[in-house]
């Protein structure tokens, strides 16, 4: 799994690619909660267009970036979720706890 | 039995797990969303043992196997498969079996409930100082029709 950041309107695109599975969430957990909490990002944007799988621990740790997001008062935004990653988050019944958007140009102009 | 593997406890094993299981659903017909649900049951259990049967320790032993479940009776008209997994680790302790509640938002505690939602048979037990988890998926009536209208799965 790869983590790249960029910037973006008024917070920072967080590109992940690859599997979010026991071995790589700790990462994505790391990166998130740093551009979370460290940072103070006001709107962080998870582009998962590039996530073929993922897994509990990974939910795990997106509901931490939520939880944390909600605590500094910023955002978390996710867009270019995989059918995979769409199932996962309806078996958890968490889609409608993410601010969700099907597209980058949505989620940027959220 | 279609497969047979020994793994040790690291996670890096698991995206090959995934990718192996992944190609014996197909080769038994199941359709995209029974796969991903097959998948995703493996690899959630083999997680919760990494982390807690075996507590995070890498390189313990652990024996996965896959069969075909021949077609009949009524839950496996179509046939389907059956996954064990073996490890020596601790007790799966009886109350952890259920998950979590899911209107409880917190990390955590997916896993189980996943494994339940994805599979038609789930038994964990302990036999000789080992943890059995027996998951079995059946064949849908469409999975079955779209395998009979010739696809070749497996060349």
């Amino acid at each position: 799994m790869q983590i790249a950041a960029r910037p973006a309107t008024g917070g920072t695109i967080l590109d992940i690619t690859g599997d979010i599975d026991l071995a790589h969430s700790p990462a994505m957990r790391k990166a998130l909660l740093q551009e979370i909490k460290e940072k103070k990002t006001a709107k962080v944007f998870l582009n998962l267009e590039k996530v073929r799988y993922i897994d509990s621990s990974g939910i795990a740790s997106l509901v931490e970036g939520l939880k944390a997001s909600r605590d500094q008062g910023s955002r978390l935004i996710l867009y270019g979720l995989s059918k995979t990653v769409r199932e996962v988050m309806e078996l958890s019944r968490l889609q409608k706890i993410f601010e969700i958007h099907d597209s980058e140009a949505q989620a940027l102009a959220s | 039995m279609l497969l047979k593997l020994e793994l040790q406890s690291n996670p890096e094993a698991l995206c090959l797990v995934r990718a192996t299981v992944e190609r014996a659903a197909e080769v038994l017909h199941f359709h995209d969303a029974e796969t991903r649900a097959i998948v995703r049951s493996v690899d959630e259990a083999l997680a919760n043992v990494l982390r807690h049967a075996y507590r995070g320790r890498p390189g313990l032993p652990i024996e996965m196997s896959c069969s075909r479940v021949e077609p009949g009776g009524e839950k496996a008209a179509q046939g389907g498969i059956e996954i064990l997994l073996t490890d020596k680790g601790v007790p799966v302790k009886q109350a952890e079996l259920k998950g979590r509640p899911l209107d409880d938002i917190r990390p955590g505690g997916l896993g189980l409930h996943f494994i339940h939602e994805s599979m038609d048979e789930v038994e964990f037990t302990r036999k000789k100082g080992k943890n059995l988890l027996r998951m079995v998926k059946y064949l849908s009536p469409s999975s079955q029709a779209a395998a009979s209208e010739g696809e070749q799965k497996c060349r």
